[in-house]
């Protein structure tokens, strides 16, 4: 076989998988439907407003319903929403 | 068969500037189909030059060459790069083969643009190969070769698109005595196959080979003498 | 017919002559799939998380009323539900209560939740898969917290939430309404916030006017809002994950530039070789153009799906350290593949496009040279 054929053959399959990952975004099937549908019921129920992806301050547990505008608002190392967050220091704790 | 034939060809580099300088000065010449010419003279005397014209390679400041009935020399570098393809092989001083790839590769590299079918074209490289006795490193790389089998590879490379005219220039530089015998007895064979082959060289055992019909002698980009020996 | 043929023997040409550095073109291969597979994998998850997240908030109320005092929210009296008065559009409204609590054994933020639809008993808890996971707690197991006087209360788990509902209950603890009073010492006629439902989604920004209007010391966070919050906070993380690469990509481009645009003497003799055998300028350039699309295409190829197979199929298992951050608690979730077709073309082009360009444009100077060069 020609090098150009092994070449064309790996774009081809490169390229049939590609085309495959596409259809795989389709695969909506009846599962992930069901799955998307409890856990829409629990949301529904319990008027859940934030996904628990940030569990570590208040303010970014319940990002929608924190008070953006007060800095340092659980833990005072806390990664800052506003850029000046990053400017100033927390309050230094036990020293003098 | 086609005969080459030159008419007051001149070949002048960097014109315009200080450094200009004549390289071919009004040459006029008739190559024979069929024959072995060589193209004899010292380095500088305008032979490669000459030569690079009467390949398609480039073309005369002034002056005009035919090729058969075409003339050559006022066409744009596509149509240049064409003719070239079907009716010129060339063998270089250094062979010029690309190192890295393989015999086989190197051969058949001047067939890519024409694109022939490819079985086709594996089965007459093998066949060059063979007639080359290279049959056997095929797939070696070509640095591997020995000097006599590289110059043979770059003589199947030349072959390959069986071209009516060979092209060589200064093939033998590089090559000891024997092997410089050796070339000419493959050209000797290419001549019998129906070739016209022009060679430049100032090596003895080129110009004086009995292989050669004719030689034409040049200095300072001007024909010295136009000798012609019977072999 | 011919020019196809034409082209394979070009491509036949180039990876012989690719084959010839193998370590240095393999090696760039990999950097560049890499590189692909990072910006690929924060893009489709950002998306599908975006998307999913989207979908999934679109059941939650449409108006979340909250009261300030002072700046900071704080209870809202149970009696602010007959104080807002009919409005016409609400067709349910209710009072929430729910707080955080800070569980020092496994350093967790949990958020308690009382849930009067889960029937439990003053002693029973329902609890996120995360919290079980953490704690290493099984359904039947007694969990037990600390109320705000430290006095301890022992729970028993009933069950756990659903595992695949963890993306948004990974941290929680449904409780009943007396159990939350004693551990957080809460006045009785006070809820944390009240949620109102509203059929008709146009409506929404009257009520909340009326609202305020009504309640001026109450704020309410209405759906379209955090909705809008969600979507932009994850283009912002995106968008910081993709300046964090940009040096990456700064480094990889100066080395492919380098790579692709810095002809060695001997590519230069090459081209002079091909040439005076026959190849014209349209030839080399062809034949360099598949260079570039060689390397480019199969980089593309093996970094888009890696990084597919890995944001849908590993979970986005990179993620999770830049996404925990300091958390506990991380809910394990698997998303739907969702993909956004301008967003793999814009990677598509901006990653192969490029590069076969920087391979093409420096080889026109040298293409363009005398056949003869050769011979002088």
């Amino acid at each position: 076989m020609r090098k150009s054929d092994h070449f064309f053959i790996l774009l081809l399959t490169l390229t049939t998988l590609f085309v495959a990952s596409l259809v795989d975004t389709t695969r909506w099937g009846p599962e992930a439907k069901a799955r998307l549908d409890r856990t829409r019921e629990l949301v529904a129920q319990l008027g859940l407003s934030d996904p628990a992806l940030f569990t570590e301050a208040r303010y970014t547990r319940h990002l929608s319903q924190a008070d953006l505008h007060s800095a340092f608002q659980d833990h005072p190392m806390a990664m800052e929403h506003f850029p000046s967050g990053s400017l100033l220091l927390p309050p230094q704790l036990g020293t003098k | 068969m086609n005969r080459i034939t030159l008419n007051n060809v001149t070949k002048v580099f960097n014109q315009g500037r200080p450094n200009e300088y004549a390289a071919v000065r009004g040459v006029s010449l008739t190559i024979e189909p069929n024959r072995v010419t060589c193209l004899k003279g010292p380095s500088g005397s305008g032979k490669s030059t000459l030569l690079s014209m009467i390949g398609c390679l480039s073309r005369p400041t002034s002056g005009r060459i035919l090729l058969g009935e075409q003339m050559i020399s006022g066409l744009p570098e596509r149509f240049l790069t064409d003719i070239r393809r079907h009716t010129f092989g060339f063998i270089f001083q250094q062979f010029n083969l690309i190192s890295g790839l393989s015999v086989l590769e190197n051969v058949i590299l001047p067939a890519y643009p024409l694109a022939p079918d490819h079985r086709t074209l594996m089965k007459s490289a093998h066949e060059l190969l063979e007639r080359f006795e290279l049959g056997h490193k095929a797939e070696s790389p070509v640095q591997w070769l020995s000097g006599g089998e590289a110059q043979r590879a770059a003589i199947c490379r030349a072959l390959i698109n069986d071209p009516q005219i060979l092209i060589a220039d200064e093939p033998t530089a590089n090559l000891d005595t024997k092997l410089s015998h050796a070339f000419m007895g493959q050209i000797a064979q290419l001549r019998k196959l129906g070739k016209t082959i022009l060679i430049t060289s100032h090596d003895p055992v080129v110009f004086d080979s009995p292989v050669v019909d004719s030689v034409v002698e040049l200095q300072d980009g001007a024909v010295l003498q136009e000798a012609v020996d019977a072999a | 017919m011919n020019f196809i043929r034409r082209q394979r023997y070009l491509v036949d040409y180039i990876i012989s002559s690719m084959l010839r550095r193998k370590g240095k073109n393999l090696g760039l291969m990999l950097v560049y799939s890499l590189i692909v597979f990072m910006l690929a994998s924060v893009m489709l998850f950002t998306h599908a998380l975006k998307q999913e997240v989207g979908l999934l908030l679109h059941s939650s109320p449409e108006i979340i009323l909250q009261r300030m005092v002072a700046g900071r929210h704080d209870f809202i009296p149970a009696s602010y539900l007959e104080k807002m008065g009919r409005i016409r559009g609400v067709t349910s409204r209710k009072g929430r209560l729910w707080g955080y609590l800070y569980d020092p054994s496994v350093k967790a933020n949990y958020t308690l939740m009382v849930s009067d639809e889960q029937a439990l008993a003053a002693t029973e808890v329902i609890i996120g898969s995360a919290i079980a996971r953490a704690r290493g707690v099984v359904p039947g197991d007694y969990i037990s917290f600390r109320s705000f006087d430290g006095e301890t209360y022992s729970f028993q788990i009933k069950s756990l939430l659903d595992h695949e509902t963890e993306l948004v209950s990974a941290d929680l603890v449904l409780l009943n309404s007396k159990a939350y009073h004693a551990l957080f010492g809460m006045p009785e006629g006070v809820y944390t916030d009240i949620v109102l439902s509203v059929s008709n989604l146009r409506e929404v920004p009257k009520i909340a006017e009326k609202l305020s209007q009504r309640l001026p010391d109450t704020r309410p966070i209405l759906k379209q809002e955090i909705l809008r919050t969600y979507d932009a906070i994850f283009s912002w993380r995106q968008g910081i994950l993709f300046v964090l690469l940009a040096g990456a990509i700064m480094a990889f481009v100066i080395f492919a530039w380098d790579k692709a645009s810095g002809l060695s003497a001997e590519e230069k003799r090459e081209i002079g070789i091909l040439k005076s055998i026959g190849w014209e300028t349209s030839d080399v350039l062809h034949m360099k153009f598949w260079e570039g699309a060689l390397l480019s295409l199969l980089s593309f190829f093996i970094g888009y799906l890696l990084a597919y197979l890995h944001v849908f199929y590993a979970s986005a298992s990179l993620f999770e350290p830049v996404l925990k951050g300091w958390a506990v608690l991380y809910p394990q979730f698997q998303l739907s593949p969702s993909v956004d077709g301008l967003q793999v073309a814009t990677l598509f082009f901006f990653t192969v496009f490029p590069y076969v360009v920087a391979t093409i444009i420096p080889i026109w100077q040298v293409a363009v040279t005398d056949p003869d060069a050769v011979m002088r």
